[in-house]
């Protein structure tokens, strides 16, 4: 089982939490300018990174808080854990094996 | 290639088995070839077999990085059904099911396919109006399928906890009778060997580590055999769709996830048919070794690593032993994971891309097993005409965009 740093409640299991996806994908600011394929990007397409991948958490039988961790898709480490308005900690900067180069 | 028969057992056996022909060659990647599978799980397997054996096209390679069938071909629980809801997808799950009845004579290669019926359980009101709609919408579109009471599931299923006192009541279900089950490894070795019969080149431990195009149009990959040519390049890898996207220059509508299965150790005959629930959330066959072959849902986040969480197996296990509560003495004996690649509608994408000459099969995120053929033979047929045929057309890319998505989340009774 996963373990998350609630920023909020500390460290607990990955029960308590549920997963939110792809983190930091910006609503458009005029929907009605979009193109068909600009809408289906926003609402369709995602990274889907094999590597470290920004995304968000709901610690939902915790204190209901969302957050944002990082989190390598393949080994599923986390190297960080941050709030809403938080600066964005930097990716590590380590290749992971079998993903993209 | 030597025909499987009782003969060549009989022969065989006076041998001790020693001399059996090797399913397939192994050959060395040429410098190009008309078209290049990347994968070689079932889908992409068929897809070769079907472009060389229906469309003439035999100067074709198909890379693998890994063994046939490592992917999720050789880790589901081998589910075969055909009834989904909606016109387009039982159209083409109901073509792959037709084709799974005649597949191990086409093949010459025994795929065990076993008809023994799949149950989804309905265990409220509402789970009883979907299972019924979707018995009549499966009629209409000539899939066989029953709407069954409780009596008669539990004179189906004697094991099966049908008391009124369960925590999920089992109020009735739904039956397909041609449904069942089949041997998932033999179905990626029986397409690998006909199409290297057909001379498709079958080329394992070669991982494509790019994609090369030549301003709109796709010319080549990388791989770690080297560099290939080809000018049509269909890519079917499940699980790492959208690395090999990347590798493109394009994105795609899906998430991959963790997806688990287990099997028990073995026990005696006790179940004779597959058995699954949305509410519950498990569904169990038992395997002709006789131990259980059970799964659930994914893994909730994105995930390449093959292995899921421990709070899944505790969910899948609580889920198995509501329906069946005589098997909380049964040992659970293995456990693994695949990467299933999850599309918003639930719905795959057999699809030309914006790049000419680059295709893409994938999305069946947990229930691809069940399509292999057709969609081998769909995405066979879209590469050889550079169109998809109607069956497949439904499934483009092009469907984000308009909005005609095919909803099959929920509606398909259970997601596998
Ligand atoms: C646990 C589990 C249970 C399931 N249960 C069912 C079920 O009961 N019924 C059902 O219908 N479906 C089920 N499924 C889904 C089903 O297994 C898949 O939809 C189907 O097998 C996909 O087949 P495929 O050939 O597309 O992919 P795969 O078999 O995964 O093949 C893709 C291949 O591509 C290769 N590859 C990846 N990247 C590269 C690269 N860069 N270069 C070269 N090769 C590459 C991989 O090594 C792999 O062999 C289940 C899946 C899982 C994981
Ligand atoms: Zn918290």
């Amino acid at each position: 089982m996963l373990q998350l740093q609630c920023p909020f409640c500390g460290l607990r299991d990955e029960s308590e939490f549920s997963f939110g996806g792809e983190a930091h994908i910006a609503r458009p600011l005029e929907p009605d300018a979009l193109s068909d394929e600009e809408w289906a990007d926003y609402l369709f397409n995602r990274s889907n990174v094999k590597g470290f991948h920004r995304e968000m958490w709901l610690h939902a039988a915790g204190c209901r808080q969302w957050f944002y961790a990082i989190r390598n898709t393949v080994s599923y480490e986390f190297t960080a854990f941050y709030r809403v308005g938080d600066p964005l900690p930097d990716l590590p900067n380590r290749s992971v094996p079998g993903a993209a180069k | 290639m030597k025909k499987y028969s009782i003969f060549s057992l009989a022969r065989n056996a006076l041998t001790k088995h020693e001399n059996w022909e090797a399913n397939w060659r192994s050959p060395e990647p040429k410098k190009a070839y008309d078209a290049i599978i990347i994968g070689g799980g079932g889908h992409g397997l068929a897809t070769a077999y079907y472009l060389a054996k229906l469309h003439g096209m035999k100067n074709i390679a198909v890379l693998e990085k890994g063994w046939l069938g490592g992917g999720n071909t050789g880790r589901n629980t081998t589910i075969v059904r055909s009834n989904y809801l909606w016109d387009e997808a039982a159209a083409l799950y109901e073509k792959s099911l037709k084709l799974w009845e005649g597949l191990s004579q086409d093949l010459n290669y025994n795929v065990m396919f076993s008809q023994r019926g799949v149950y989804s359980l309905g265990h409220n009101l509402q789970d009883m109006r979907d299972i019924q709609r979707r018995v009549n919408a499966n009629r209409l579109n000539g899939v066989d399928s029953e709407l069954l009471n409780k009596e008669q599931v539990q004179k189906a299923i004697p094991l099966l906890n049908c008391s009124p006192d369960a925590r999920y009541p089992v109020l009735g279900a739904s039956y397909q009778a041609r449904a069942g089950t089949a041997r998932h490894d033999a179905v990626a070795w029986g397409y690998a060997r006909a199409a290297d019969a057909l001379g498709v080149d079958i080329i394992q431990n070669c991982e494509v580590t790019g994609i090369r195009r030549d301003g709109a149009k796709v010319v080549g990959v990388d791989t770690s055999r080297g560099y290939i040519q080809a000018p049509k390049v269909g890519v079917v890898v499940a699980g790492n769709s959208s690395v090999l996207a990347d590798m493109a220059g394009i994105r795609m509508p899906v998430e991959s996830h963790p997806l688990q299965a287990y099997v028990s150790e073995a026990i005696k005959p006790v179940l004779d048919t597959v058995v699954m629930s949305n509410a519950v959330h498990g569904y169990i066959s038992q395997s002709d070794k006789g131990d259980l072959v059970i799964g659930a849902g994914i893994d909730s986040y994105n995930g390449y690593g093959q292995r899921g969480s421990f709070t899944v197996i505790e969910h899948t296990m609580a889920a198995i032993l509501e329906m069946f509560p005589t098997f909380s003495r049964v040992k659970m004996n293995r456990q693994w994971g695949g990467i299933v690649d999850t599309c918003p509608d639930a719905c795959p994408i057999l699809s030309k891309t914006p790049v000419q000459g680059l295709y893409f099969n994938c999305g069946w995120g947990t229930g691809g097993f069940k399509a292999t053929p057709g969609s081998g033979w769909a995405f066979a047929h879209t590469l050889a005409h550079d169109e998809p045929h109607e069956l497949n057309a439904p499934f483009s890319l092009d469907r984000f965009i308009s909005g005609k998505l095919i909803d099959e989340h929920g509606a398909a009774g259970v997601a596998h």
